[in-house]
């Protein structure tokens, strides 16, 4: 029997403390969780940084400290700083050291690193290793080398390395959101369908109960089945919440992909142990013949800068498309002529919020509204182009007439300067699984003593 | 005729990843599930997203009372082309179908 204590489905949401000390009550044998993920976009794995503050992760992150000290039991945190890049552990690992250092603990870090370098990448490319998986974009020596990172996702063997080493607190880069919870479980031999699906279930906290947000789960796995225990009050864990998460952010909810083989849980069963705790049974694992590790990488694509005007009178809300259209060419034309750049260079969006902003050209309702924003978009290869576009659409976004012979009219900007620069701008560009001969292949594995 | 929204306990879009988009048809009953299920067809769903039917799975789950559809993004997670980075708006297309 191996307990796993879940404390939330990402460090940053937050966790009830109460639940946390019943968990740690529980005498768990590992803590996990999960820190990070590809669901807030591509910037934060191109600039490799979290996307939580500091100062809330460093709080959180000492309570688990605090809590795996008093369990005795190791404490791992997967995809540390929501991308898993190099940069964000470095700066994971300083945060932990702050927290040691401040509380006077002592703890031995392991740091599994999962970073990958383009030509390694590109190698694995030209040697046949690299499979795209459906519906993966083209890949080429100069778009790898145009990613800012690429991270491959560790599963349990990586995990279990670190684990090994002794370690009272692990951080990991780049992590499967499941790989810490179905480590321990399958190094200590539990039923690997099992370790599997109740890391799937267990891998955002609380989720998979009622009373979702209060995050804190314990998950427990033996030799033919896992059983969940959701540990806030009014939190229960039902038959239905349990087997509906295999639904959640997985695009087959009876097949989950792992390194080395996949989970199959079309023949799980569920069984209501009381009103709060299920045990599933029937889940399988089905080992494959190639030891492939998913890449994530982001590359890229510009620097933008933004500007929002308001509209609000009828006549410029009712043609507002018209009026949006007219200026694109117009600053497009003028940006040509002035920067002596090619259409190819840069972008002009306006892209009109409260008409179509959200499914665009997929928008099948319309409706008239009071009000309506314009959000312009300026896409250019350097931040200053960005910048130089931005300030020749700001005259038209004040002033711009629908027609030449009336009084110039003035719309609503709702800052001072108007032009928002947004940096450089990533996109993902990896959809692929690379082939290793040996899990630790294309990880590092560090050990800091420390305190 | 009647929303789809209306008929259903909840309709839920979500990433499945950055290139994959996943909605789940939370039916609430059995006489709403069969409803769901004869009544939404892949190729319906597939016109609301402009793609190809053979290119989205469907899973008529009757033991969860779940419809649930995957497609590939109408444009990958956070290319410039995306307006909804976490792909929970896409919900709304679907819950406002038409049933008969």
């Amino acid at each position: 029997m191996v307990k796993v204590l879940v404390p939330s489905g990402a460090l940053g949401l937050g966790y009830d403390k109460t639940a946390l000390k019943r968990g740690i009550a529980a005498k768990p044998d590992i803590i996990a969780i999960d820190g990070g993920s590809t669901d807030s976009g591509p910037a934060y794995l191109g600039r490799g940084v979290s996307k939580y503050s500091r100062a809330s992760t460093k709080v959180e992150w000492a309570g688990l400290i605090e809590a795996r000290q008093k369990a005795g039991v190791p404490l791992v945190i997967g995809t540390a700083g929501t991308c898993g890049a190099d940069s964000a552990v470095d700066w994971f690992v300083g945060i932990t050291k702050e927290v040691l250092a401040e509380t006077g603990l002592r703890a031995k870090i392991a740091v599994l690193k999962s970073g990958q370098s383009a030509d390694m990448v590109h190698g694995a490319l030209e040697g046949g290793r690299l499979s795209p998986l459906p519906p993966a974009p083209e890949v080429d020596a100069g778009i790898l080398h145009d990613c800012t990172n690429i991270v491959a996702l560790a599963g349990a063997e990586q995990i279990n390395a670190a684990l090994d080493t002794g370690a009272d607190i692990i951080i990991a880069g780049r992590t499967t959101d499941t790989a810490i919870i179905a480590a321990l479980p399958l190094a200590r031999g539990c039923h690997s369908g099992a370790a599997w699906h109740g890391a799937k279930v267990g891998e955002c906290g609380a989720l998979c109960a009622t009373n979702p947000q209060s995050g804190v789960i314990l998950v427990e796995f033996d030799d033919e089945s896992f059983t969940v225990t959701p540990l806030a009050d009014g939190a229960n864990a039902t038959p239905h919440t349990v087997s509906a998460h295999m639904l959640y952010e997985n695009s087959d909810p009876f097949i989950l992909y792992e390194p080395g083989g996949h989970l199959d849980v079309t023949g799980a069963r569920y069984e209501a142990l009381d009103r709060t705790r299920v045990r599933v049974t029937g889940s399988e694992w089905v080992p494959s013949d190639r030891y492939t590790v998913k890449l994530e990488g982001a590359r890229r694509a510009g620097f933008q800068s933004v500007l929002l005007t308001l509209l609000r009178d009828r006549r410029y809300v009712e043609n507002a498309r018209d009026w949006c259209d007219d200026i694109a060419r117009k600053c497009t034309a003028k940006a040509r002529d002035r920067l002596g750049i090619a259409p190819e260079d840069f972008e002009i969006e306006l892209r009109i919020i409260g008409e179509c902003a959200t499914f665009g050209e997929l928008e099948n309702r319309f409706s008239g509204s009071v009000e309506l924003g314009v959000l312009g978009i300026v896409t250019a290869g350097t931040a200053e182009m960005a910048d130089e576009i931005g300030k020749m659409l700001n005259p038209y976004l004040l002033h711009h007439p629908l027609t030449t012979d009336e009084e110039q009219p003035t719309f609503a900007f709702p800052f001072s300067p108007a032009e928002i620069e947004r940096g450089e701008i990533f996109e993902f560009c990896l959809n692929h699984v690379m082939e290793l001969d040996d899990p630790m292949e294309a990880f590092r594995l560090e050990v800091h003593e420390n305190g | 005729m009647a929303e789809l929204g209306q008929i259903v306990e909840k309709v839920r879009s979500k990433n499945a990843g950055p290139f994959w988009l996943t909605i789940d048809i939370f039916c609430g009953s059995a006489e709403a599930f069969q409803r769901v299920s004869d009544g939404v067809s892949t190729d319906r769903v597939a016109r609301l997203f402009n793609t190809a039917p053979e290119k989205m799975k469907r899973f008529d789950i009757a033991s969860l009372n779940v419809v649930k559809f995957s497609l590939p993004r109408p444009h990958v997670q956070g290319t410039r082309a995306d307006r909804d980075m976490h792909g929970a708006s896409w919900a709304a297309l679907v819950a406002e179908m038409t049933l008969n």
